[in-house]
């Protein structure tokens, strides 16, 4: 038996729970720099606000319904989402984190009503930290998804809690989802599947099992089995490997110049270097991409991307800046005014596997390289401190974050704690 | 992520008693909390008295915040609350894992902020009651609802 708790509206809620007096307000946050809604409270869904668009462009439709912006506070957001997985350890000492705001856990070993170990785990996150949720109980990691749905949209009955088992009509409800919207199937299957005959959850649920092998492989086919309740999706106690590891910011402002450019790339393979250390792997490809404004209309739209491929696999963040900034060199237009740039790693095997390797020279980074990493992550631990850089980040910082309308409250910072008033 | 703590052998007279230990725990997003575990190995000599008693250094964490998903730290503004000890710029460690009591200070919503006051529940309904005569309670009339954000469980007043 698995439990999916998801956050309800979860950036909305976060920034909540310091400012009670936005309970009830339409509340949009706004991606750094860019300005895009990348999240929205229930009002401001109600409102018909948009995700991904610029704010500037759903402004004036909404004037006067009291929107409350703000930019993103992912120092905040993170933070909650810590406390949040911890509280749901005490229900079951077996979970998976799956996003910023979703877990799933195994409740099999829960002996007594399910609905009531759903409705204790909304009740105790709600009041440890503040934060909503809805709770979806199903045999399948599948149905947990659709059941939650249910929860979120008030259809259980059970208030924020909903039991796959308990539920009065199953088959109406996988009959009134569409296929796209089933967790798993990609965009681009929804099309395929309508041809073949499947739009709702209930077709692919009652689908043959190798027919659906045959049109979309086993991932198909483990879905279609996991609707139908039986589980083939056990749960992922440790995070599979990254496939790839992006880091791409949108610019504070508009930068033309090589140099500003240089260093933003400097500064974003740098942190996919941390990122790629983090979880012990090797990079062998770095892909670096740059893009103008689409939103801009009178300039020419530019979007460029290049990958080098590495003689060896490499941790080395000094490495991966060095190929960075040749691959920008080589994309780089003059004349233009960007607005986004990032730097993909791939082709990415695990650190250490080629450990015992005859040659030495074989050895993709040297001991004293792994070494000065080493060392430079635990300087830089401390998050949002930069104590070490390399000087290609420091030959410009004007792409830094603009967050203008961030909160204020910083529950993890001395000195901005929450005020209360006495 | 690891933290990891080196614990040094002790020297007793000349003989080594505890063996130098290295404690490896993860922090699954917790806070920082250092876990000690004592091993110890005779080598010659009497045991230590003391051996079966080595609790390691106070933990802070552990006293103030034993619900550490449940525990915020805030910051006090305002005078409200100075017969109850709490001044204006103390810290408050505010536990909302923990049952509001009759009598217990709070932190209430009150006209959408958060207000530290002490609850008081009895026959004549409830009121949110200052320590400090200049302020009046807050009766929390019928149908109306209260909404207690947590319960205060420390004061910390830095000097």
């Amino acid at each position: 038996m698995f439990a999916l708790v998801d956050c309800n509206n979860f950036y909305a809620s976060c920034e909540r729970v310091f400012q009670p007096a936005l309970e009830g307000r339409p509340i949009v946050v706004l991606s750094n720099n860019d300005g895009c809604v990348v999240a929205r409270s229930a009002e401001a869904k109600a409102l018909g606000i948009p995700m991904g668009k610029p704010w500037f462009k759903v402004a004036p439709a909404v004037r006067g319904a009291g929107v409350v912006v703000f930019s993103s506070n992912y120092a905040l957001y993170g933070e909650f989402s810590r406390r949040v997985m911890q509280t749901l350890t005490q229900f079951s000492p077996r979970l998976e984190v799956y996003s910023i705001d979703e877990c799933f856990l195994d409740v099999g070993g829960h002996r007594g009503d399910l609905t009531a170990l759903g409705q204790a785990i909304a009740r105790t996150v709600r009041r440890w930290t503040g934060i909503p949720v809805s709770v979806g109980i199903a045999p399948t990691k599948t149905l947990a998804k659709v059941a939650n749905r249910l929860a979120k949209k008030g259809q259980a009955g059970q208030g924020p809690v909903c039991h796959w088992g308990e539920v009065a009509a199953p088959r109406e409800a996988l009959a009134a989802l569409a296929v796209e919207d089933i967790w798993g199937i990609a965009a681009r299957w929804g099309g395929r599947l309508r041809q073949a005959g499947v739009a709702t959850a209930l077709a692919l649920a009652e689908a043959d099992p190798s027919w659906l092998r045959r049109l979309g492989g086993v991932v198909l086919e483990r879905i279609g089995r996991e609707l139908a309740g039986c589980s083939c999706l056990p749960l992922e106690l440790v995070p599979p490997a990254k496939k790839q590891i992006m880091v791409s910011r949108s610019f504070g402002e508009r930068l033309s110049s090589l140099t500003d450019l240089q260093g933003a790339v400097a500064a974003f393979a740098a942190r996919a270097g941390v990122k790629l250390r983090r979880e012990r792997l090797r990079a062998q490809a770095v892909t670096v991409f740059v893009q103008t404004s689409p939103f801009a209309d009178a300039e020419p739209w530019y979007a460029n991307g290049v990958t080098l491929v590495l003689e060896r696999p490499t941790q080395d963040s000094g490495r991966l800046v060095q190929c960075a900034q040749e691959g920008l060199t080589r994309i780089f237009r003059p004349g233009l005014r960007y607005q986004k740039a990032g730097v993909l790693l791939m082709d990415l095997t695990p650190a250490g596997a080629e450990q015992g390797l005859l040659f030495a020279s074989q050895t993709p980074d040297s001991p004293a390289t792994m070494r000065l990493m080493t060392c430079v992550d635990t300087l830089n631990r401390e998050p949002a401190r930069r104590v070490v850089c390399h000087a290609r980040e420091l030959v410009s910082t004007r792409w830094q974050m603009r967050q203008q309308r961030k909160s204020v409250n910083r529950p993890t910072d001395w000195a901005h704690l929450p005020v209360v008033h006495a | 992520m690891y933290d990891t703590e080196q614990l040094f052998s002790m020297k007793a007279g000349t003989t080594t008693l505890g063996i130098a230990e290295t404690v490896w725990r993860v922090a699954v997003g917790q806070p920082r909390r250092m876990l000690r575990l004592f091993s110890s190995r005779i080598a010659a000599g009497f045991p230590s008295p003391a051996d079966d008693h080595l609790e390691g250094p106070l933990d802070l964490n552990a006293y103030l915040a034993p619900h550490p998903a449940a525990t915020f730290v805030v910051r006090v503004t305002g005078d409200s609350m100075v017969r109850a000890g709490i001044r204006d710029g103390d810290l408050l460690v505010v536990d909302r894992a923990r049952e509001a009591a009759s009598g217990a200070i709070v932190v209430a919503v009150v006209d959408g902020e958060l207000t530290v006051k002490r609850l008081r529940v009895g026959r004549e309904g409830i009121r949110l009651e200052a320590e400090n005569p200049a302020y009046p309670p807050i009766v929390v009339h019928e149908h109306t609802e209260l909404v207690i954000w947590g319960v205060v469980a420390h004061a910390i007043r830095s000097y």
